[in-house]
């Protein structure tokens, strides 16, 4: 059974410095409460994979100098313009990029889940990300004839650390419709999930949200995270904070400004992991 | 907004560029309304439009589109909770691409060559670059698999439309023996329409916006394509179209796109800013 959490800095502890950690794309549902304590704690040299892209979260994690290797399809603010942290560190070198298209990475995760080296994927041939991924490989394709096609290797994570509306007393976490949530969970070697809330139902007794949970078998821990995506939204339960966004695009423009940014919202701690009775209300009324 | 330099001088790359204030005359045709009908027309008639990431503009078009067909066709904005009927994941958008389910797209580039070449991953050297663009997004598998790709790109100058791009994050054709369904059909620019002539690898002047001419698209454009001794002008978008895209179209973008929809449209979506 997973560990049932009481405080955000225990369930985090399977994050060490150094290792593969996979996050969901900014629209998924990002566990921002969890990577502003994460930064708080000081972790390094990640292998941070986003599947397939990212926002805020890795411009934050870039930016805080908690990323060696950075593995994915695209980071950026979306209407706020180009992540600032992110494209310093690769203009000034300071990080390593893998570039990847957004469905290699869909079926990266895909491979490790369903046990297999690799898997076949249409496209890519001709692309320079190709020339720039070593890993990556075309082969003929063994049923046809005269039909290249490119592999990827699978990515089985150390870690994923994602976040989800709610989880039951055992550990399940109801995902709803975010599906590559439990793709990930499948691949990683261990799942650390941050949730709104934890009620007193079995998720899985009920057919209509089983079929939107990952089983509390594939999580490490589960810990309450209250309006645990803020800045950004949770998907059917609450909005991106926009004025917030901008004020980070204007801030994270230069070093000196993101260093403030750091200093005013992340090293002291907002304290909204225990709070955040709406939207736990929200979640209820959208579970019933 | 005291940021808009810096954004300008980081390169700017989101294709949601404001190039038309909301204004108080309402017989104005917005720059972005005339792209979108633009766009919409070189689509024509299809059953499933998708809309990327940071697509204002072609996700106003697909809308529109819709509209116009009074539900048909099938639009899917990828960030969007309400236009999208998605449910297996961020994955299933592009598995339903490979199944040939998709037949519209649109991508940009920070950089555009004559071939249809797009990078979205930066200038100069890849492992210390000069410029660095946000990354190749889906672009190395749906410009291949999606029959009607349509470039979009909102600054046509010769630093954007090049003769030879520094990455190439999707080419614009394959060799004969790569599985290709897809590629580019059109390119829309903020100052023309180029159709895109698969055998040859390239752009053809099809029209000028209203208020450029066929020498200024020469004078910008960083790579040869074929011009006409007769360029039309594209038509501007009529009444109906506005009606649409400013009552029905633009509550609906604001979901996604509450910044671009409040400053061209003076539409509001949630919590705007």
């Amino acid at each position: 059974m997973p560990l049932m959490a009481q405080t955000i800095e225990e369930a985090l502890a399977p994050i060490r410095d150094g290792i593969m950690l996979a996050v969901p794309r900014e629209v998924a549902g990002v566990p921002m409460e969890a990577t502003r304590a994460l930064i708080r704690r000081g972790v390094r040299d990640l292998h941070l994979v986003t599947l397939p892209t990212s926002s805020l979260q890795a411009d934050l994690l870039i930016g805080a100098g908690c990323v060696a290797v950075l593995e994915t399809s695209a980071v950026s603010l979306g209407e706020f313009g180009a992540a600032p942290r992110f494209t310093a560190a690769l203009t000034a070198a300071t990080i390593r990029i893998k570039d990847a298209t957004c469905p290699a990475l869909h079926a990266a995760f895909q491979a490790a889940e369903k046990g297999v080296p690799f898997m076949p994927l249409r496209g890519i041939i001709g692309s320079d990300i190709l020339a720039h991924r070593p890993d990556w490989h075309v082969i003929g394709n063994p049923f046809g004839t005269d039909d290249p096609i490119v592999v990827v290797p699978a990515i089985r994570p150390d870690v994923v650390l994602i976040h989800a509306p709610m989880a039951d007393r055992a550990g399940n976490v109801w995902v709803g419709r975010q599906r590559e949530l439990i793709t990930m969970a499948h691949a990683s070697a261990r799942t650390v999930v941050t949730v709104e809330k934890i009620i007193d139902s079995d998720l899985l007794d009920d057919p209509v949200h089983a079929a939107g949970t990952l089983p509390g078998f594939y999580v490490d821990a589960v810990v309450v995270a209250a309006n645990g995506c803020w800045p950004l939204g949770l998907p059917d339960y609450y909005e991106a904070d926009l004025a917030h966004l901008e004020e980070y695009a204007r801030l994270a423009a230069t070093a000196t400004g993101f260093a403030r940014y750091l200093d005013e919202y992340v090293h002291t701690s907002r304290g909204v992991s225990t709070a955040g009775a709406t939207s736990s209300e929200d979640a209820r009324e959208l579970l019933e | 907004m005291t940021d808009a330099e810096n954004r300008e001088q980081a390169f700017r790359f989101f294709e949601g560029a404001v190039l038309t204030r909301s204004r108080a005359d309402p017989l104005a045709v917005r720059d972005e309304e005339l792209l979108a009908d633009v766009i919409t027309r070189v689509i024509g008639d299809v059953r499933h439009i998708a809309v990327g990431n940071a697509s204002p503009i072609p996700a106003a078009a697909a809308l529109l589109a819709r509209e116009r067909g009074h539900g048909m066709p099938y639009v899917s904005l990828l960030q969007s909770r309400k236009h999208n009927f998605f449910t297996d994941g961020g994955r299933e958008l592009f598995d339903c691409a490979g199944q040939g389910r998709i037949d519209v797209f649109f991508l940009s580039g920070g950089e555009i060559d004559g071939a249809g070449n797009i990078n979205l991953v930066g200038v100069g050297d890849y492992e210390k670059p000069r410029v660095r663009f946000p990354g190749s997004f889906g672009s190395a598998y749906l410009y291949y698999v999606v029959p009607k790709v349509v470039l979009f790109r909102t600054e046509h100058s010769r630093r954007t439309l090049v003769e030879r791009i520094s990455f190439i994050s999707a080419p614009g054709a394959s060799a004969p023996n790569v599985y290709r369904p897809g590629g580019p059909i059109a390119l829309v620019t903020n100052r023309c329409l180029f159709g895109f002539d698969r055998e040859r690898r390239r752009f053809r002047l099809e029209s000028v916006h209203p208020g450029h001419s066929v020498a200024e698209i020469a004078e910008h454009t960083g790579f040869d394509y074929d011009c006409p001794k007769i360029v039309p002008v594209t038509p501007s978008p009529d009444g109906e179209t506005l009606k649409l895209l400013r009552q029905v179209v633009a509550p609906q973008l604001a979901e996604v796109y509450p910044q671009f929809s409040a400053a061209v449209f003076g539409v509001h979506g949630h919590g705007g800013a």
